[in-house]
């Protein structure tokens, strides 16, 4: 790892002239002040045990480096990027610190032991700490640099000041060469012990991995104030012994609270751990788990929860399902993460599903993530499923397949332009067309308490667009009261009863009360949404802003 | 002649931008990743030079092949077509048609097909060379209106415009300060007084959109056709439009720059050198007058290029020849029809087209040389050439494989920088509805000097890397990572792009008497209005191929 220049610095006298402790540690003359000795003999030192911390920092020195690389990637995505700029800056600042070890001339081995203990509260802390920048990210991108920096820089003087220390046991080949061995040694050691044994098979938190490491470095600190004592003062090695504890105890504090910690700084964003989190070419993805549920966030907006999903979807599929006359052929628009086919599924008449989502990265995590498998039980692999990647909109233009018997359009909020124009008129139109005559399609449409004249927009373009609509809507708790439209394009009526039972949430019972509208969310008068003048987007960030 | 790059950058972009970006412009960043493919593409050089000379004489015409047809119309661009759209109307079918380049579309081209630099299905199929939208005609424009019915651009009612041919919402945003933002007007810390100012022009332009003459036209209408003549009115062509404004008070440097940009946009011109009637123009003749709203803009993915598109349907493939250079128009004695001499560009040879009747709609510095009648009238006249001056453009096409880094309001259909010569950019996939992936930004840049052969001498001095480089240089302060995303960058001069409606030129005495028939020979384009409009050119078409049907009609009946 390390390619240390010159780390035989010139003033460099390890065996100076013999002077008593007290003189040379008060007196700082300038030039080099000698290592108190007993003797004018140099005095001998461990190197193997030396060599030992050489192994240790080298592995806790890739570890935080691969920890850096990992959050950045978890947070920042495009992983490539992530690791080889993390890589390229550690190395770059190691090489600073390589060059900066030239001007500790004196007093070295002191002066090792507190570059470890830096390493180890800078090291050890980092990943937590850029936990807690998470939700913002331009303090999120500085910080991970800075400690980077400091971190590879710190790491960087390690080996120089090592072998400047160790020169006087070895002669000068065999130094580089042990020294050398053992560092890439080290280097090797921490990526299996990374990959391999924390990350995967234990499963250690990013966060306490480091803390875990800082431990390591700071133990190999204190260590070193033995294996070293000859060349420190004795005054001093109480001193580093102390330094030693404290920034040990500070590690172990922030191993203690380090879920509450971290749980801290993404709440303010996510409020559970983050299981997955990557930045696809169109959008932000995150899985959080805890508390007995998973949540899905795209750009930072909730789309599910484990604990409620059922109602959100099971609201999104049957009614539709329930009404329509035919239910063979289903086209699915968004939803990739499968839920809504995994509803779909449930019924054997189904015969084909065509499910068309802008961005792989959503069917492939709903496809891969254990916990996303587990919940939308591999719906995506079910044979009777197409999946298409490409934006709804103009594959409905361009594809003109169908005619569909059922359609379920499930679309994140309306808030930007290429979001809303998946909730025009002419969108619409081109729904209705992909539909067969008696065909239905259930749309998710915003809430009509939050975003009441969002809500009443849709529904009205809908009807623009030459649609008979059905507007209901559920209570959901993630969200609050949920908002739909059944659409067809035949006059519909709501459906009575439906086809599926043993539903957790649905049953004939609650069924004719989605379709009536309580006062506070009955119709409004809004304008139709279009492609040329996107009313929806103004008045969704309007009245999201009123909520924040 | 060597050129510094500082001098080549100040050449196209200005010195006072070029300096200013090239001293923000890191070394590390100047230098573009690897080559980017791409060319210099332009109209047919050889026809300028020749039309230049006298034309060669009747008796090579006289031995060479020769074809007949009732109607010949000479020059592909969207007047030559409307005219063959409207005669075919009119149910004539013995025509034909010459145009010089290989491509139908005058400055309405478009190039069609896949980006060969883009080797993915969900690249741009079409994308613009020049003329990129038109406005929503009013009801006075039925015959345009009828053209769009035709190509099922309009709702069964035959007005209202289908909202997927409307630009799609977001229109415009502006780069400005490091920033983008919604729309044109740089409203950020704009001052009470720029509001009130911004306010009351829009004001000022209602007003003059429900103005009417004393014979009741409308003061502004487009085409100018169906709009007032009357001198009271005319007589804003003789300031400019920078005078106008300060005339009405109008000084917030927010509210100029919007109307400066207008003028740019449209005719290539700035605030100072447009004639206030045709910016008025601009503004007026597309508001609503009955609902005091804005006509709203249509446009293509790939431009007013399916325009020309539709409008070639009226012609079978025999009937074009393209790579037909006309360099002479002649009526045959007596009354009976009239003579067109073409030489094939590819293979120089001469030939004939006989018939009763021509339509010319070439550009007026064209026609002059051209038609006979005109070229014998002005012989000698070196002025006569002068009175019309025509706008250099550069417009390059980026194909991108991927969307740029950003930062502010979301991609729009338009983007402009707020202080680049150039007009920004329009996004090709915007229409089509996709914002991820692969693209094609059309990059306009008029040369808006006030000697418009200066302006054309900065189109033809540098060259391709020149060109590039300025681009780039211009869009990277917007984006940052513009070169790594850039397959390919082509550029497109025109070097005689439109005529300019300078102060005094639009309303001035010889313009308004062009589009008279000299006998058998009857013409249309745009340059007949004095502003570069499909519109005009339309309009043009359409009244010579009624003029030359009623001629056939009167001689047949
Ligand atoms: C960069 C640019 C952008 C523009 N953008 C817009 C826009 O957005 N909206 C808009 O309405 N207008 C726009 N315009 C104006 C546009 O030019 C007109 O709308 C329209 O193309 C004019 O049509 P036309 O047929 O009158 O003339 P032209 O398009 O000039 O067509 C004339 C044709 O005659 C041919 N020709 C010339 N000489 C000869 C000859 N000797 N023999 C045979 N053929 C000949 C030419 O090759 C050409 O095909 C733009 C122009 C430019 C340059």
């Amino acid at each position: 790892m390390t390619d240390p220049q010159n780390p035989v610095g010139p003033q460099e006298q390890p065996g100076g002239p013999a002077a008593s402790d007290a003189t040379a540690t008060r007196s700082s003359q300038a030039g080099a002040l000698p290592p108190p000795r007993p003797t004018a003999a140099p005095a001998p030192v461990t190197p193997a045990l030396l060599l030992l911390t050489v192994l240790v920092i080298a592995t806790a020195g890739l570890v935080y480096e691969l920890l850096a690389g990992a959050i950045a990637t978890s947070v920042l995505g495009n992983s490539l990027r992530q690791y080889s700029l993390t890589i390229g800056v550690y190395l770059f600042s190691m090489g600073v610190g390589s060059y900066a070890s030239k001007f500790i001339d004196r007093r070295l081995a002191e002066r090792f032991v507190d570059v470890e203990y830096a390493a180890a509260l800078i090291g050890g802390t980092q990943g937590l700490l850029l936990f807690l920048a998470y939700g913002h990210a331009v303090a999120f991108s500085l910080l991970l640099y800075v400690t980077l920096f400091a971190i590879g820089m710190l790491v960087g003087i390690e080996i120089p000041l090592l072998m400047r220390i160790l020169r006087s046991e070895l002669d000068f080949k065999d130094l580089v060469a042990k020294v050398l061995t053992f560092d890439y040694l080290g280097a090797l050691l921490g990526s299996l012990v990374f990959s391999i044994v924390l990350v995967e098979f234990l499963m250690v938190p990013l966060e306490q991995i480091g803390l875990l490491f800082g431990l390591l470095n700071c133990a190999v600190g204190i260590l070193s104030t033995w294996i070293l004592r000859r060349r420190i003062y004795p005054a001093l090695r109480l001193r580093l012994r102390i330094k030693g504890t404290v920034v040990a105890a500070t590690l172990l504090c922030a191993m203690f609270y380090s879920g509450r910690l971290r749980a801290l700084g993404e709440q303010e964003l996510y409020g559970d751990r983050i299981i997955f989190a990557q930045q696809s070419a169109y959008q932000r993805l995150v899985v959080t788990a805890g508390d007995g549920r998973v949540q899905l966030f795209l750009d930072g907006n909730l789309q599910f929860s484990s604990l409620d999903e059922y109602r959100y979807h099971e609201a999104l599929v049957h009614p539709a399902m329930a009404a329509a006359r035919r239910r063979s052929r289903i086209l699915v628009l968004g939803g990739g993460d499968g839920l809504a086919v995994r509803e779909l599924l449930r019924y054997p008449e189904v015969e084909t599903i065509t499910l068309v989502d802008l961005d792989p990265a959503v069917t492939r995590l709903a496809r891969t993530l254990p916990a996303l498998r587990k919940l939308n039980a591999g719906a995506l692999e079910d044979p009777r499923v197409e999946l298409v990647h490409d934006d709804a909109m103009v594959w409905l233009d361009q594809a003109r397949r169908g005619p569909f018997d059922v359609a379920i359009v499930d679309f994140p909020d309306p808030n930007n332009f290429a979001l809303g124009k998946l909730y025009t008129r002419r969108f619409y139109q081109l729904l209705s067309s992909a539909l067969s005559q008696e065909g239905l399609a259930a749309v998710q449409s915003t809430s009509p308490l939050l975003s009441r004249e969002s809500f009443w927009c849709v529904e009205a373009s809908m009807r623009a667009a030459g649609l008979h609509t059905a507007p209901y809507h559920v209570p959901i708790p993630s969200f609050g009261e949920w908002g739909y439209v059944l659409v067809g394009r035949a006059p519909l009526a709501p459906p009575r009863s439906l086809r599926q039972k043993g539903l957790r949430y649905l049953n004939d019972g609650v069924l004719p009360g989605m379709f009536v509208f309580p006062q506070d969310m009955a119709r409004v008068d809004a304008e139709v949404n279009r492609l040329n003048h996107q009313v929806l987007v103004r008045y969704y960030s309007r009245e999201l802003s009123r909520i924040f | 002649m060597r050129w510094s790059r500082r001098e080549v950058l100040s050449l196209i972009l200005g010195a006072p931008l070029a300096t200013r970006l090239l001293a923000c412009d890191r070394p590390s960043q100047r230098e573009t990743p690897r080559e980017i493919e791409g060319r210099l593409l332009g109209q047919d050089h050889r026809a300028g030079h020749r039309l230049r000379s006298s034309p060669p004489g009747d008796d090579i015409f006289a031995r060479a092949p020769v074809q007949t047809t009732e109607v010949v119309i000479v020059g592909g661009g969207p007047a030559g077509l409307a005219a063959a759209y409207q005669l075919r109307r009119n149910g004539q079918r013995g025509m034909r048609l010459l145009e010089l380049e290989a491509e139908l579309g005058g400055t309405s081209r478009d190039h069609r097909g896949p980006s060969e630099a883009l080797a993915n299905t969900r690249a741009p199929h079409a994308f613009p060379w020049g003329a990129h939208y038109i406005t929503q005609p009013l009801d006075h424009n039925r015959p345009l209106q009828s053209l769009l019915s035709d190509m099922g651009v309009l709702e069964s009612d035959g007005r209202a415009v289908r909202e997927q041919y409307l630009v799609r919402d977001p229109k415009e945003r502006l780069f400005y300060r490091g920033f983008f933002y919604e729309g044109l007007y740089p409203a950020i810390g704009a001052t009470q007084e720029d509001r009130r100012q911004w306010q009351r022009f829009g004001a000022k332009m209602q007003a003059l959109a429900r103005m009417r003459d004393g014979q009741g036209r409308p003061a502004f209408a487009i085409p100018m056709r169906y709009g007032s003549d009357d001198p009271t009115i005319t007589e804003l062509d003789r300031i400019s439009a920078a005078t106008w404004l300060t005339k009405h008070g109008f000084t917030s440097e927010r509210l100029r720059f919007c109307v400066d940009y207008a003028c740019r946009d449209d005719y290539g011109l700035t605030l100072h050198d447009t004639s206030a009637w045709a910016m008025v123009l601009y503004y007026a003749a597309r508001i609503d007058p009955a609902t005091g709203r804005g006509t709203q803009v249509i446009t293509w993915p790939q431009g007013n290029g399916a325009l020309v598109a539709f409008l070639r349907t009226s012609l079978a493939a025999d009937q074009v020849r393209s790579h037909s250079l006309v360099v002479d128009v002649v009526p045959k004695p007596e009354g009976t029809g009239v003579s067109v001499h073409a030489i094939d560009t590819r293979s120089g040879k001469p030939m004939r087209v006989d018939a009763r009747c021509a339509i010319v709609a070439t550009p007026a510095f064209v026609t002059q040389r051209i038609v006979r009648p005109i070229r014998e009238r002005t012989a000698g006249d070196a002025d006569r050439g002068r009175q019309v001056d025509y706008g250099a453009w550069m417009v390059a096409n980026l194909h991108l494989s991927e969307r740029p880094q950003e930062r502010g309001f979301e991609q729009a259909w338009d983007t402009v920088l707020h202080d680049s010569p150039s007009l920004g950019y329009v996004n090709a996939t915007h229409q089509r509805g996709r914002s991820f992936g692969p693209t094609v930004w059309t990059y306009y840049l008029p040369m808006t000097d006030r000697d418009a052969r200066a302006g054309r001498r900065r189109l033809f001095e540098p060259d391709y890397s020149h060109f590039r480089d300025a681009i780039l240089l211009d869009l990277r302060r917007a984006h940052r990572d513009l070169p790594q995303k850039l397959a390919r960058l082509d550029v497109f001069r025109w070097g005689h792009g439109m005529i300019q409606p300078r102060v005094g030129t639009v309303w001035s005495p010889t313009r308004r008497t062009t589009s008279q028939p000299l006998g058998p020979i009857h013409f249309a384009h745009t340059d007949l209005s004095g502003l570069a409009l499909f519109e005009e050119a339309f309009e043009h078409g359409v009244r010579a191929a009624n003029e030359v049907t009623a001629v056939l009609r009167g001689s047949n009946g």
